[in-house]
């Protein structure tokens, strides 16, 4: 093993073995930086910048996610710098996003004191619920392009390789290959980017039919199986006149 | 957004990975399903029927109460009834009470091995404990199996006769320290999906080289290096002939074979014959793909297999599981940590299953039943008179429905499974089936088992009790409740109980009890764990947060991950001379293409509970799979219906025109009712380990009219790999 090293966040002096990174230090000694696009079972790719940190003498703000903790290194994880760069990040994000089921972000917004009204009459993105299969809905305008949910459908999990992202700019989405429904994809519905998505963009059917005030029996009535009524018979020509009927 | 009114962590009831999951549940509703990212099989991701599977549970077609039948059923005319105006709704007491009465009356008319036991692969280790106690202590007969002599016997045989042992030697998650690993018999990426994407990891992040040794282009043939193509039931052929470059070539671990395994010579002499030309004739797979293949595990570091029912459900199952076998004793890829012989197990807990003494050769533990030394062990454990269990062996899953016919068994008590699916040759099983006296189901749903039955019992899902399971690499994991039980119903392991406590009133045993009065699952637990050397150290306590691999020494032992460290269970292990023997059916020119069977992703089996749920809409329907060339040959076009019979049924279905299969293989899974495939399968068994030969058997493709269809209207919207 060769040897830790030694740098100093917030004051603090903290020891890490070198390939750990700036978050992964803070965190050894219970300073939380705030991430969006940040998640242990994903590849970091610094894409949100919402964990950005000062370090003495860079120029830039430097993504903790990604940055190795240097030897000798002082990090600053809240100046005035900082706070305003998270700030802007969070409202800009609020302006034209539904973060109303984002709890984590949330919360960074309380901490941050952000005031949503700040780009109040931006353009919101909304496109619409995208209901193409029995197992999940997808709702964009509650996506922060974070890109965990390609990356566990990509390498970091599932090899399935069944979205990306598509468009530039404003009109980013994330979407299947032509923006093909999903049945037509290569989708496996194992559903990992359910399980990294931070705003609830991604959601079981099941889940999203009880927001929208459908009873359970309501929501059983919708499966198809119900309406089968001979399906429990072994096909056998001779024994079985009625097997043809729905 | 909803927020859960109870969370609960339990363990996935589907395949024998064993993810851990997080049931979010609302008003007993179970609207969604995620998994710890520090969940020890899993590691937070799972596939589609553990994340979305689960609205079984909720089907209207679930019985929530006991029934029993409108109209008494004879044998001889017994008929199956899916409708609920066959059956009338009755209390607990009554069900049990008539149970009670009416197998206690067979027993002593008929004679003690008149009854027969199904236990369950999906139910917990409590559940199936008990079971087999009721069948042993108050019945008196070992005639109990449940369905792994239909998947892993081979396998199981074949370990037990060279190693002595019968699990997963090491732990899935080690794939990713193989450098060379071999996929056989096993569409890896659709059965056991999470353990598929660690391989994948295993190839792309960190080097390791797959050879897949498979009749069908599954989909781990993309991460392959090598894919061997062979034809359906050469296994043996194949596999020795690779041992045979092995000793030819001197690539063979000397030291490990002297140390640990003994008959080397015997074997290397059986083994001249398989020469790769003669396997190449044999299988298909040319020569130098062969001589490649031995160098390439042969010279690994960590070498390690990984096979499923490809390999096991055969006519010569256990020898063609031996054959792999040899390849991890002559190069030494066992006992170590990255390498091993892996059975990958398909129920969630089938291995549990086994281990809790479902099985008519062994008490729980693999203690065998005809010797006097474990007998007497479980006498005295039950208060049973000495000499008071059978020593005779019992019926396996498939002799169980044979020896209706000779009146050998007269009735059947079956917990959760669906013979009537999974069984060979159905149209034959079915007219077996009716020869029975009296049939008890307990199961969700009347299935095409339930639907022969004279009392059905309703049970909970896992979703609604707790219990354990252990896992394909032999790790207990806890399952808890996560909703009240349905309905009426019940915990399979409180069903027994409640009955075994009527019949043992009802039999007046003098004063002693084999004790039933357990008030809690983890209670039954511990009383396996006194029996059972290999769970002695399982508590609930101890797996409440990360289970732990048996063997289980006692309280402080930490578990086992891997096996066979310094010795195998029966010392050395046994090399066993082989020969190549065809399979029993072979194409002719009348039924000529060989039939093989298996699973897709988005079905469970015999469909109990897949296709009870929103999955079927994934995968509505069963397509068979054929070779272009033969589709050409035939006539059959991609969506056309088609007839596919055997000797001993017909089926009919769509056509998948697909080069996922070999010519002259066609494919077809054995979820579907409609078009079952066990419709078409031959009733021929394994020698040893009496598995049926599912994977093996010849048939002819005929173009059918769209309405011969079962459901013509439903159609496929999806094709996946």
């Amino acid at each position: 093993m060769s040897e830790p090293i030694f740098l100093t966040i917030d004051d603090t002096v903290v020891s890490v073995e070198p390939e750990a990174t700036i978050l992964q230090a803070a965190t050894r000694i219970g300073i939380r930086i705030p991430t969006m696009c940040y998640h242990k079972a994903t590849t970091s790719c610094a894409i949100c910048r919402l964990c950005v940190v000062e370090v003495e003498g860079s120029r830039a703000l430097i993504p903790s996610c990604v940055a190795s903790a240097g030897p000798g290194m002082v990090v600053h994880t809240r100046t005035a710098r900082v706070e305003r760069v998270r700030r802007t990040i969070l409202e800009m994000l609020a302006s034209s996003i539904d973060l109303s089921e984002a709890p984590e972000l949330q919360a960074h917004m309380r901490d941050y004191s952000v005031d949503i009204t700040r780009y109040s009459g931006c353009q919101r993105r909304c496109p619409p619920i995208l209901d193409d299969n029995p197992m999940y809905i997808r709702d964009y305008a509650k996506c922060v392009l974070c890109w965990r949910c390609v990356q566990v459908c990509a390498e970091d999990a599932q090899y399935t390789y069944a979205i990306n992202f598509s468009g530039r700019g404003f009109e980013t989405l994330i979407s299947t290959f032509y923006d093909r429904p999903i049945m037509e994809s290569t989708c496996v519905f194992c559903g990992q980017c359910l399980g990294v998505c931070p705003t609830n963009a991604l959601k079981p059917k099941r889940e999203w039919l009880l927001e929208q005030g459908q009873s359970l029996d309501e929501i059983i009535e919708t499966t198809r199986i119900e309406k089968r009524t001979c399906m429990s018979r072994l096909a056998d020509p001779s024994s079985e006149p009625e097997r043809k009927q729905p | 957004m909803i927020t859960p009114d109870r969370m609960t962590r339990t363990t996935c009831p589907y395949c024998g990975v064993g993810c851990t999951l997080d049931l979010h549940a609302r008003d007993d509703y179970i609207y969604k399903v995620t998994s710890p990212f520090d969940a020890v099989s899993n590691h937070g991701n799972l596939c589609v029927k553990g994340r979305f599977g689960y609205d079984f549970v909720y089907n209207r077609a679930r019985v929530l109460t006991p029934l029993i039948r409108v109209k008494r059923q004879q044998p001889g005319s017994r008929a199956q009834a899916f409708n609920l105006d066959e059956w009338r709704s009755i209390s607990w007491d009554e069900a049990l009470d008539h149970i009670t009465n009416r197998l206690t009356e067979i027993s002593r008319r008929s004679g003690a091995d008149s009854l027969a036991f199904y236990g369950c692969a999906k139910a917990t280790n409590e559940d199936n404990f008990l079971l087999q106690k009721m069948a042993r202590a108050l019945f008196r007969t070992n005639n109990i199996d449940h369905c792994t002599r239909l998947c892993h016997a081979g396998s199981v045989v074949a370990l037990q006769k060279a190693l002595g042992s019968s699990a997963m030697s090491n732990t899935a998650a080690e794939v990713i320290e193989n450098d060379v690993f071999i996929i056989t018999g096993s569409n890896t990426a659709e059965t056991h999906p999470i353990i598929a994407i660690q391989m994948k990891a295993a190839v792309r992040k960190y080097g390791a080289k797959l050879i897949v040794v498979d009749p069908r282009r599954i989909e781990m043939v993309k991460e392959a290096t090598m894919w061997l193509a062979l034809k359906p039931g050469t296994d043996v052929a194949l596999f020795s002939a690779m041992a045979h470059v092995i000793l030819k070539e001197k690539l063979y671990n000397e030291a490990f074979i002297r140390a640990r395994t003994q008959n080397f010579e015997a074997f290397a002499e059986s083994m001249e014959k398989f020469t790769p030309a003669f396997a190449e004739e044999v299988s298909g797979v040319p020569v130098d793909q062969i001589v490649q293949a031995a160098r390439l595990y042969a010279r690994a570091k960590n070498g390690a297999i990984y096979w499923t029912l490809g390999i096991s459900q055969s006519s010569h199952g256990t020898d063609n599981a031996l054959s792999i076998i040899h390849l991890a004793l002559l190069t030494g890829h066992i006992g170590r940590r990255g390498t091993g012989l892996n059975p990958l197990r398909g129920q969630n807990n089938v291995q549990g299953t086994s281990d809790a003494g479902v099985m008519p050769w062994h008490y729980p533990g693999y203690q065998p039943v005809d010797s006097d030394v474990s007998a007497e062990k479980f006498e005295k454990a039950w208060r049973i008179e000495s000499g008071g269990l059978s020593r005779r062996r019992g019926l396996t899953t498939t002799e169980i429905i044979s020896a209706a016919a000779t009146g050998e068994v007269r009735s059947l008590y079956i917990m959760g499974e669906n013979p009537m699916m999974s069984e060979p040759n159905l149209n034959h099983t079915h007219e077996l089936m009716k020869e029975l006296e009296f049939i008890v189901a307990q199961d969700l749903f009347i299935n095409e088992s339930g639907a022969f039955a004279d009392v059905f019992l309703p049970s909970c899902s896992w979703a609604e009790k707790d219990g354990t399971f252990t896992n394909t690499d032999r790790r207990v994991q806890r399952v808890r409740k996560a909703i009240e039980p349905r309905g009426k119903s019940r915990p399979d392991w409180s069903i027994i109980c409640d009955l075994a406590q009527r019949i043992e009133k009802h039999r007046e045993r003098n004063g002693a009890s084999a004790y039933w009065g357990y008030s809690h699952s983890e209670e039954i637990l511990r009383e396996m764990g006194r029996l059972v050397p290999e769970y002695a150290g399982v508590t609930y306590a101890r797996i409440e947060t990360t289970g732990l691999q048996t063997p289980v020494l006692d309280e402080n032992h930490p578990g086992t991950p891997v096996l066979f460290t310094d010795t195998f269970p029966s010392g050395r292990a046994t090399f066993h001379p082989l020969q190549y023997i065809p399979s029993a059916e072979l194409v002719d020119a009348e039924y000529s293409l060989i039939l093989t069977t298996g699973r897709v992703l988005e079905h469970w089996h015999g469909g109990t509970m897949t296709r009870h749920g929103r999955l079927d809409e994934l995968y509505p329907e069963a397509l068979v799979e054929v070779h272009p060339g033969d589709a050409a040959r035939l006539g059959v076009k991609d969506g056309q219906a088609v007839h596919v019979a055997s000797r001993r049924g017909t089926v009919c279905l769509r056509a998948r025109v697909t080069d996922k299969t070999t010519p002259g293989v066609v494919f077809i899974p054995f979820f579907s009712v409609e078009a079952s495939a066990n419709t078409l399968t031959i009733d021929v068994l394994d020698p040893y380990a009496r598995i049926p030969e599912y994977k093996i058997c010849a048939v002819r493709m005929t173009a059918a009219s769209e309405e011969d269809l079962p459901h013509p209207h439903v159609k496929a919207e999806r094709g996946r790999w």
